[in-house]
């Protein structure tokens, strides 16, 4: 069992100590300049040596971090002169890449809209259903009370975004909100309810009205699986550990399907598509900066990658999102998500005196710069006041036994099961001790630039969900990735299934490939790297190197 | 990120991956004993959180008869450990029209009558990493509960443990799934305020306001923003 040992229980005792003053108080909220100077001090993404300008490509000389821009400037998987384009493998009217919340959305939309299942196929990396959708735990946002409205919904995503969101997308995300949720409830996706059907709606970082619908905090798990229940209902054909690898384009330049990889018979396949809708996710798995992740094991940016060399244009990739609670503590889940519903019931987090230093529910870049400062030694600039772990982690206390004593015996269990769960698995009982939670890489803020239809700008090609970017700026509020990939997945699906029904395909290319691969020479980019990765690889030492050093 | 650097040599264990000997680090889960031992794991990975179900999996320890089911991200490996790698769960899942059938409690042993078989005798629940009554559950489901199936399985993961020990060979997440359904969509009360403002929203009366604030410059924006007036928690 991982008991804190006694150097941690000292610290809780001081936690404990300061509890009866902090119940019932809060640290102030910072003014929008104060945020900023946090921001511009202590968020990894204010670090300059952490990026790099794109040598190559549509996005030229845009700043992305290291990680993505090795992939970005890398060679294909699959030498694209080799690949026998005369046998299609799958021909179709709508290929949607990656079997997440995002992709299944637009193939049921796409199927709404008229396109019969067996039209319709869905390419993903692991199992349907696998990706960062089903972790999701907190919440979706939606506008649907009396004294909230559409309107306050895109300030607020507008201000945690720090302005600097695409406002047409923005429109698009607030005012499908709350059709989107009533589509689950005829779906049979059990939200948190009272008695009477009122919503049990709570705040997120960053919201000036309680609108985080939840289903306990599984709220991921609920929706995805009643999507992928609904799609295999209709009959939606699924190819399964089967990722794409490359775009396909035809002589007019529009995307006609995907080369896609099986990953267990290790052959490729083509799949000839009138329409193509990247659902592809995020990048947590590429550990950006070495921070640990939420991520799902698939979230290698894949999906950037192919849209990138077929001409797509990318925006806010410097923008990372660390989620402030990950867990730092016990070893076994350090970087697992400890959802922001903890805080919004009310724990506070506090450093190893016990002291409050920040306002529980900042936007997310601000908290986690907060948890950062409160940590970092005092050579680094920081306060020194985290507590670090016997594996060599640093964190602050996330102080979980205050749920219960503000909403009543039971209640943590009853709206935290699965964290809960997780903690109790490794002799933590979060109810009676605090838990120890550092930020952790969580979400892809940009992407692959949007229309609210989900066009990319390239003929054929739609994108939804984390793979692409506007929507939320440089930084996303909690409860609005469950509602991105549900609205643009929809949007997407829809617009893919009206392109499909005229487009006409010429004969199969993967020219923008081999002109990709030019570019890449000429810039002198060396030929070690390729991409996509399809998975991290954590063999041997590799599953110790971010924990301990072993030599 | 900025980290602490520990050197620290951990302690070893012991375990057995079909058959073979490993030394991995202990405090190591499942999952990653297995990569630690050199295996590039595709099928029986997902999440690596708890949430996916995608890598339930069966162990058995030294000197113990009994074979332990639990999440290979989510158990921390012990010393002697015997260790499995399951791909799939095969379960056979019937397709339904959620708008067409009926929502009452005998559709669940309409559409799985071999729920009938069970024999109650509890080994899905001892198999449940998450812990839950699936035996309960099952016997819910038997009698036509779907609010009471649905409650007991809330937090069930599909991970296929249970199905996979059945002796009555019940494909549990599956009916569970379809219960949750019924219960969601027929069952749970519908939230008016949610269908009220769907149709302000179709006849068009949060447009104009929008419409202002897409073509509004920054500086007014933040002035807006500033100025919001919290809801108390």
């Amino acid at each position: 069992m991982s008991v804190y040992p006694e150097y941690m229980r000292e610290s809780i005792r001081r936690v404990e100590a300061t509890r009866p003053a902090r119940m019932g108080t809060n640290f102030p909220r910072l003014s929008l300049s104060e945020q900023e100077e946090l921001l511009g001090r202590f968020h990894p993404d204010y670090k300059p040596a952490g990026k790099r300008p794109l040598r190559v490509g549509p996005s030229h000389g845009e700043l992305v971090p290291h990680e993505v821009a090795d992939l970005l400037e890398a060679y294909p998987l699959l030498d694209p002169k080799g690949i026998d384009l005369s046998v299609v493998d799958f021909d179709v009217d709508v290929l949607v890449v990656g079997g997440g919340g995002a992709g299944t959305v637009a193939a049921l939309w796409a199927n709404e809209a008229g396109i019969p299942a067996e039209r319709v196929l869905i390419v993903t990396k692991l199992r349907h259903g696998d990706s960062n959708s089903i972790m999701a735990q907190g919440g979706i946002q939606a506008a649907d009370k009396p004294q909230d409205s559409p309107a306050i919904h895109y300030l607020d995503i507008l201000g945690g975004g720090h302005f600097t969101n695409d406002p047409r997308l923005v429109r698009a995300l607030v005012e499908d909100a709350p059709f989107i949720i009533r589509w689950h409830e005829e779906l049979g996706v059990i939200y948190d309810k009272e008695p009477d059907g009122t919503m049990i709606t709570i705040h997120g970082g960053g919201t000036s009205k309680k609108r985080m619908h939840s289903c306990k905090d599984y709220t991921g798990l609920e929706i995805m699986r009643v999507l992928r229940d609904e799609a295999r209902n209709r009959g939606i054909p699924v190819l399964e550990f089967t990722p794409a690898v490359e775009l396909l384009t035809d002589e007019f330049g529009q995307v006609a399907g995907a080369v896609v990889w099986n990953l267990e018979t290790e052959e490729y396949k083509i799949v000839r598509a009138k329409a193509t809708v990247l659902a592809t996710g995020g990048w947590g798995r590429l550990h950006i900066q070495g921070f640990p992740t939420t991520n799902h094991y698939g979230a290698t940016a894949d999906g950037l990658v192919l849209a990138y060399r077929v001409g797509a244009k990318l925006r806010d990739l410097d923008a990372v999102q660390y989620h402030p609670t990950g867990a730092a503590y016990p070893e076994q889940i350090v970087g697992l998500l400890i959802t922001e519903k903890v805080r919004g019931l009310g724990a506070q987090p506090v450093n190893s005196l016990g002291e409050l230093f920040v306002h529980p529910l900042e936007p997310r870049d601000v908290e986690s710069a907060a948890f950062i400062r409160e940590c970092l030694p005092p050579e680094l600039g920081g306060r020194g006041l985290g507590v670090a772990t016997p594996t060599g982690m640093v964190g602050v206390w996330l102080d979980t036994p205050m749920v219960d004593m503000i909403h009543g015996k039971g209640a943590f269990q009853r709206a935290l099961s699965s964290v809960y769960r997780m903690y109790i698995r490794f002799g933590i009982d979060p109810t009676v001790d605090p838990i120890l939670v550092y930020p952790t890489l969580h979400y892809q803020n940009g992407g692959v630039v949007i229309d609210e239809w989900g066009w990319t700008g390239i003929p054929g090609l739609y994108a939804a969900g984390e793979v692409e970017g506007g929507v939320h700026g440089k930084n996303r509020l909690m409860g609005n990735s469950l509602l991105d990939y549900n609205v643009f997945g929809r949007r997407a699906g829809l617009a893919a299934a009206e392109w499909a029904r005229e487009a006409r395909l010429g004969p199969l290319t993967l020219r923008h490939v081999e002109r990709f691969v030019e570019e890449l020479r000429r810039a002198g980019i060396p030929e070690t790297r390729r991409a996509p990765i399809l998975l991290p690889d954590y063999r041997g030492k590799k599953t110790l190197m971010r924990v301990v050093d072993l030599l | 990120m900025d980290e602490v650097q520990v050197k620290v040599k951990p302690e070893t264990v012991t375990v057995y991956i079909m058959g073979q000997a490993y030394q991995v680090p202990a405090g190591l889960t499942i999952l990653k004993a297995l990569e630690y031992a050199g295996f590039r794991v595709v099928r029986g990975v997902g999440c690596r959180g708890g949430f996916c179900g995608a890598c339930a999996t069966v162990y058995r320890l030294p000197g113990d008869y009994r074979l332990y089911a639990d999440l290979a991200c989510q158990t921390t490996v012990k010393d002697g450990m015997y260790l499995a790698l399951l791909p799939a769960t095969p379960a056979e899942r019937r397709a339904y029209d959620l708008r067409k059938v009926k929502p009452a409690g005998d559709t669940l042993l309409a559409l799985y009558p071999e729920l009938a078989r069970c024999v109650a005798c509890n080994t899905c629940t001892k198999a449940c990493p998450q812990k839950l009554e699936v035996m309960d559950a099952a016997q819910a489901a038997l009698r036509g509960e779907v609010a009471r199936v649905a409650e007991l399985t809330f937090d069930c993961l599909s991970c296929g443990l249970c199905t996979m020990r059945c002796p009555a060979e019940i494909p549990h997440y599956h009916v569970w799934q379809l219960a949750r359904r019924l219960y969601g969509a027929y069952v749970a009360p519908r939230a008016h305020h949610l269908s009220r403002r769907v149709q302000e929203i179709q006849e068009g009366k949060c447009a104009a306001e929008l419409a202002r604030l897409v073509r509004l410059p920054k500086e007014e924006l933040r002035e807006l923003y500033k100025a919001r007036e919290i809801e108390p928690e």
